[in-house]
């Protein structure tokens, strides 16, 4: 029994002697719970959706009423408006806007002529979230619109067509993106995090600075080494997993180039972020108990389950700055979307900046001498 | 050899400035290292000359590897000053790293590669033209005879012939000056001779200087031409092995086992004739230090006959570097920390992670 308690009192004595370890892990659950917790079933907030009004008419006028409605009350969505419907189509192509609502010319003639009245919705459901609580809104003022609560001497049945702007976005493909990213990141933590304080712990740091390499030649050497390392790791998920998924995208060359810079500004700045927390961290330990924590604190508040639009402010704020946010963004509109670099431009200079804004603060923090 | 070869001068660690003569290869000045209040270099002094193999001796944390850290660069010096090379180390850190060759005390080539991109990665790190370089690199592992070996993975190969590696390593760019800190720590005896002899010749063929730590006394002895001692960051004695042999009392040592332990035996053989120290080693067994072993063994012999005791061994031997160790070490075991702890979590070393 003695023997027995050996072995606990050993595994106790180690665990109280490293805070990290002991922190991580209680961390790390009440974080879940935070961060999870929020970041699923919440109501669908502030989205953005398109007008384009051909009617003017007064019907049309109802409608707009119901929408300054929902943007006071529930605030599912805010609109604008817009003039031409293949401009706000490809706005909801590329992220402008959430949907976009198509009154049509000679809405309200049709309502009071009891002549099927239609009002047009297009919608990205490549993000069924937040397509599916827009849609249930939009069918909730439709139904109010044909069935008030005083009756209109004018009966008027309007229907809802809904207009999906892509096929079928399974779940697979839905989850696509968010794995690219997450291999990139787990790429990025094993060699930029694990094996970076590994070696440095044994001594392999100290053989390169008893030689005359700089230390800008040895931050840079290191972040190289970690991106390439990320870009094969996110080359190679994007092409089987695009197979996988059934995504035809990677076979247009342009689609090909916007891909490629996604995953290299994915892996300057993931690289980067990296690189600015390990770059003072001696302890083995410390990237083994921060990989779960990090990924539960750049991973769900990024929109890749769940959209950004439900978060509480507080989680919006993580998403804000958070890198993985642009990237599954990026990778959303490029092999969902196919949006162009329209669509990913200010992804693109987000990572880039970012990646490079890290690597200008971390490179001075990096000691020359041990 | 410098003027510091003269014991007498440097003995106390405030070796006179004399030490750093011009042609000396290393020429350390008052050398001091501070972490906070703790002093774990004080005013060290000492050259090396061209060509010498020098050696640091002293107990764990006597400061050995903070003074071979500062001279290669690896550790800032808090005062005094330091040349390797003919460069100021804290002037001109990347001329002195372009001239050394240094061996950590841990096995650092990387075990996934090959000896030969092991070799290869740092030829291009020391920027060594690519067309010496694999010229250099047949050279080297020829010196430490892994040429057949040089396309197995390092983490295949056994730890002598992985320190090979790391000696060759240091060695590809043609350093004047190699530091070597325990090469030989964790080696079994035939391969430590190995190393010893590929030193020697290397020393020989490519006219290095080297300065090497080492806790071995018999390494040492065969490989140093003059060794400083270290102790509690100071340098307590520097000179040639036989020097340092000579400045111990006693010329001989006497090690004596009775059959029978008495509290009277310790003062028993202080009292004999030429006797100058006694160290009582186990119950019975002493080590004394004479300065005629011969008549020392024969009055220990009467002595034990007169009073009816048994001697169950006697042996007589010269002074060792063992004995200079002692001498200026005590015998006091060292448990003094490495690394203070530090204040921030994220940077605590685990129990057992002290380098």
């Amino acid at each position: 029994m003695n023997r027995m308690f050996a072995i606990v009192e050993r595994e106790m004595r180690k665990f109280f002697r490293s805070p990290t370890l002991m922190i991580m892990s209680l961390m790390m659950p009440i974080l879940q719970l935070l961060i999870m917790g929020n970041a699923f079933g919440g109501k669908i907030v502030g989205a953005h959706v398109a007008v384009v009004d051909y009617d003017h008419g007064p019907q049309a006028v109802k409608i707009r009423e119901g929408f300054d409605a929902i943007a006071v009350n529930i605030k599912t969505f805010t609109t604008v408006n817009y003039t031409d419907e293949n401009e706000a189509r490809e706005d909801v192509r590329t992220g402008k806007v959430d949907g976009a609502v198509i009154i049509p010319v000679q809405y309200s003639r049709r309502v009071y002529a009891q002549d099927a009245p239609r009002i047009g919705f297009v919608v990205d459901n490549s993000d069924l979230f937040t397509s599916g609580s827009l849609e249930a809104e939009m069918q909730a003022l439709v139904t109010a619109l044909t069935a008030p609560v005083i009756q209109p001497r004018v009966a008027t049945a309007i229907a809802l067509e809904i207009v999906e702007l892509y096929p079928y976005v399974n779940y697979m493909k839905f989850l696509l993106p968010a794995c690219v990213a997450l291999a990139m990141y787990i790429s990025v933590m094993i060699g930029g995090g694990m094996l970076y304080i590994d070696d440095k712990a044994r001594g392999v740091h100290e053989g390169y600075l008893v030689t005359p390499i700089t230390r800008l030649e040895l931050v840079m050497g290191l972040n190289m080494a970690g991106a390439i390392k990320a870009v094969l790791s996110g080359i190679c998920l994007v092409v089987i997993g695009s197979l996988m998924a059934g995504l035809g995208v990677i076979f247009h060359p342009e689609a090909d180039l916007e891909l490629l810079a996604l995953i290299l500004g994915t892996s300057i700045a993931f690289n980067g972020m990296m690189f600015l927390m390990m770059v003072r961290v001696d302890d083995p330990l410390v990237p083994r108990a921060m990989f779960g924590v990090l990924n539960l604190l750049l991973f769900y508040p990024s929109g890749a389950m769940y959209p950004i639009a439900a978060f509480p402010p507080w989680l919006r704020a993580i998403a804000i700055i958070d890198p993985f946010t642009y990237c599954v963004h990026g990778f959303k509109a490029i092999l969902l979307k196919d949006g162009g670099f329209e669509a990913i431009w200010f992804d693109l200079l987000f990572l880039f900046v970012f990646g490079i804004g890290t690597l200008l603060v971390a490179t001075p923090l990096f000691k020359r001498t041990l | 050899m410098s003027s510091s070869t003269q014991l007498g001068p440097a003995i106390n660690g405030n070796g006179a400035p004399s030490s750093a003569a011009p042609t000396a290869a290393i020429a350390v000045e008052n050398i001091v290292k501070r972490y906070g209040n703790f002093e774990a270099v004080k005013e060290v002094s000492f050259s090396v000359a061209d060509g010498e193999i020098f050696g640091l001796l002293g107990p764990n944390g006597a400061g050995k590897s903070t003074l071979i850290r500062m001279m290669t660069t690896l550790v800032p010096i808090t005062s005094g000053r330091a040349t390797v090379a003919g460069h100021d180390v804290a002037k001109d850190p990347d001329a002195v790293r372009s001239m050394i060759g240094v061996i950590p005390q841990a096995l650092t080539s990387d075990p996934d590669l090959t000896v030969e991109e092991n070799l290869s990665i740092y030829a291009k790190l020391y920027s060594v033209p690519k067309a010496e370089r694999m010229k250099n690199i047949n050279d080297v592992l020829e010196a430490v005879d892994l040429v057949k070996w040089r396309g197995a993975q390092v983490k295949t190969l056994s730890g002598g012939m992985r320190r090979r590696v790391e000696i060759a390593r240091g060695l590809v760019h043609n350093p004047q000056i190699f530091f070597l800190d325990e090469p030989t720590t964790g080696l079994d005896p035939v391969s430590r001779i190995a190393v010893w002899e590929m030193l020697n010749n290397l020393r020989t063929t490519r006219h290095l200087t080297m300065l090497l730590t080492t806790h071995y006394m018999e390494e040492a002895d065969k490989l140093c031409d003059r060794i400083a001692i270290v102790d509690h960051g100071k340098l307590v004695a520097l000179g040639t092995p036989i020097e340092l042999k000579h400045s111990v009392p006693g010329a001989n040592v006497v090690e004596v086992h009775f059959d029978r332990e008495t509290a009277e035996w310790q003062g028993r053989l202080e009292k004999l004739d030429g006797v100058t120290s006694v160290q009582a080693e186990s119950a019975g067994f002493y080590r004394v230090l004479t300065s005629s072993g011969s008549t020392t063994t024969m009055q220990l012999v009467e002595l034990a006959a007169s009073l009816g005791e048994t001697l169950t061994s006697l042996s007589v031997q010269n002074t060792t570097l063992d004995d200079v160790f002692v001498h200026y070490t005590g015998r006091q075991l060292r448990d003094e920390q490495v690394k203070a702890p530090l204040a921030s979590w994220a940077m605590l070393q685990r129990p057992g992670d002290q380098r």
